[in-house]
């Protein structure tokens, strides 16, 4: 009797399973952790209503570069949301799993918001840092993430070499003489942007440091706004968040529709003020102009201008590249 | 077969078998892995990557801090040892269980942890930082335990600990007290019996406890990257270094420096097993 009905209760598992509705696996990079949280009931809300599905969102967080690898290796993601189109590309290039043009396939180059590099300073300003110049002055300890190892730390080192490129009467030489000034006062670096966060807030070493915009908020809310400062510094570089769908995944678990439909949502007017309310700058000029006073206008300038991702990443980060020739200079005075 | 010997207890195919084919699936299989996928390097690129100056830093950094860790467990594992052994006290149990935690631990969260203690704000690291009252011992700038190398042996001698204690307990505890009963009517002093009759059975499991934590600091990786600092050429150890290569993309490189570590662990491993041979059967034709 008891083993009947255990197998009855496991048949009907067995049918509701079968009957399971459409899951998504979103493969996410780690500080987007808070904006999903926010952003999937809202879409499941939106889908289900307009499809009469049940949508599940699953969602993996980690290092950026580790979780692009991780989608090479088989992690079965329907969409990939990267804070650097690198990463989307390596999944293009080496796991041949959606093709290479994928930026082209939503508008803004499939960046639905953007961030940026801001200061992030102790109460107070006590160091009077104003901007990237300040971060070079002999005394002034900042803290960065490995670029490396971290897409946060690789655009800070641009947004550096950027300022001075654009200063009057600067150059290439330049550029790398000032980059390795700021690395110069680092003291610690850690792996990744919540690490470098802890570092600054938790152990208190530093006067400075530099994350993306969203992450200040992020700080905010877990160590109370009176603890620290935000320094807009004069020019900072445009931080686009690329998504894309993962072509090979969606085809192979027919889930192409809901997964096209999950990222064009984020270009909807809900999607945009779910990101204006985590600190992302939206695309929208509507939401845009209604979240106009947490954004102050900074003067930008996009990894483009730098030659674009690929060639940056070649020749700045890869081995023996300008980053490790500053490192090695720094570690031999 | 010429290599078996007649042996008293059955099922030697049986096992022996089952040994050969477990160690190749569980060990051989992965490191082939490795080996075969660094072989699509030529020999000078292979040997580019792996000496560079940058990652030979780390392999100073990773195998001197590994190697000190050991060395401290090695007398502070001991000690522990002894005690749990040789004491009965209120809470014995408890102190005993402790010892098994770091292995329980997410490295990570012991990394985190560690640092958290040992940075300049920490309860530990503040009594060491600059113009603290222990820290002027060390001059003006104090002693900064966490963010540089001292930080790495700090976390390595933590994840390490259990090693040494766990292999020299059951030893210490199988020591018959007659043994130490004749030497003392002998005429030895506390310090001789020490010397000349524990510390000779004791030597070969210090010595597996020692290679044992040695090895494991090696490849030791998530809680060490927290306290660390992550200098390049001062505080990178190994296997950041992989893991940046891997960040880029690039396999090869990532498993090129990953065999050396393997190559250098296996001789070092190698000669600590021959040092523990030669000492088991220098002592025992002494005995």
């Amino acid at each position: 009797m008891r083993a009947t009905r255990l197998l009855a209760a496991l048949g009907l598992g067995f049918t509701l399973f079968a009957h399971a509705d459409t899951t998504l696996l979103n493969v996410s990079y780690d500080v987007m952790r808070d904006f999903y949280k926010d952003y999937n009931p809202a879409f499941k809300k939106h889908y289900d209503a307009r499809f009469k599905d049940s949508i599940t969102i699953q969602q993996s967080h980690g290092g950026s570069s580790k979780q692009a690898l991780s989608v090479i290796s088989g992690l079965e993601a329907d969409v990939v949301t990267m804070n650097q189109s690198t990463d989307i590309d390596a999944i293009a290039e080496k796991g041949k799993l959606l093709p290479a043009d994928w930026a082209k396939r939503l508008p803004d180059q499939s960046a639905p918001f953007s961030s940026l590099q801001v200061l992030i300073v102790r109460k107070g300003n006590p160091k009077a840092i104003k901007d990237w110049n300040d971060l070079v002055k002999p005394g002034v300890q900042v803290i960065v993430p490995n670029p490396k190892t971290s897409g946060n730390g690789r655009y800070t080192y641009l947004a550096a070499w950027g300022y001075a490129l654009k200063q009057p009467g600067g150059n290439e030489q330049k550029a790398q003489d000032f980059v390795a000034g700021v690395f110069r006062n680092v003291p610690v670096l850690d792996a990744g942007g919540r690490a470098a966060t802890t570092t600054f807030m938790q152990r208190k070493i530093g006067d400075v440091l530099v994350t993306f915009e969203n992450e200040a908020e992020m700080i905010a809310r877990e160590f109370g706004r009176g603890e620290f400062e935000v320094v807009y510094p004069s020019i900072s570089i445009d931080a686009d968040l690329p998504v894309a769908v993962v072509d090979k995944v969606v085809d192979k678990k027919g889930t192409r529709k809901a997964a096209e439909e999950y990222l064009k949502y984020l270009w909807s007017p809900e999607g945009q003020e779910i990101a204006a309310q985590n600190y992302l700058r939206p695309r929208d000029k509507g939401v845009a102009a209604k979240y106009a006073k947490q954004f102050p206008a900074v003067k930008l300038f996009g990894v483009d201008e730098l030659g674009g991702w690929q060639a940056i990443q070649k020749r700045h980060f890869n081995d023996g590249g300008v980053y490790d020739q500053i490192a090695a200079s720094i570690a031999k005075k | 077969m010429a290599f078996k010997q007649a042996s008293v207890l059955p099922g030697f195919n049986l096992s022996f078998g089952y040994t050969i084919f477990y160690m190749s699936l569980i060990v051989l299989l992965p490191l082939t892995a490795l080996v075969v996928k660094t072989s699509s390097l030529e020999w000078g690129q292979f040997w580019a990557i792996v000496s560079e100056e940058r990652v030979v830093a780390t392999y100073k950094v990773t195998f001197g801090a590994s190697l000190l860790a050991a060395i401290i467990n090695l007398f502070t594992g001991l000690l522990v040892a002894w005690v749990l052994v040789r004491y009965s006290f209120p809470g014995k149990r408890l102190i005993d269980a402790l010892v098994d935690l770091p292995f329980a631990l997410p490295t990570a969260v012991a990394g985190i942890a560690l640092a958290t203690i040992y940075a300049p704000n920490g309860w530990i690291g503040q009594w060491f930082a600059p113009g603290s009252v222990l820290g002027g011992l060390f001059g003006s700038e104090g002693l900064s335990l966490a963010f540089n190398p001292t930080g790495i042996v700090i976390a390595l001698t933590f994840v390490t600990l259990p090693f040494v204690v766990r292999t020299v307990q059951p030893v210490l505890a199988d020591i018959e007290q007659e043994l130490e009963e004749a030497a003392s009517s002998l005429g030895a002093n506390r310090w001789q019996i020490f010397r000349l009759v524990i510390l000779p059975i004791l030597w070969p499991a210090l010595l597996t406890g020692f290679s044992l934590a040695f090895a494991r600091a090696i490849g030791e990786y998530g809680s060490v990257i927290f306290i660390a600092g992550n200098m390049p050429f001062k505080s990178e150890i190994t296997p950041l270094m992989i893991i940046s290569k891997l960040e880029q993309y690039d396999y090869v490189g990532a498993t090129a420096i990953a065999v050396v570590m393997l190559g250098v662990s296996f001789l070092l491993l190698l000669a600590i097993n021959g040092l523990q041979w030669w000492s088991a059967r220098r002592l025992g034709r002494r005995n």
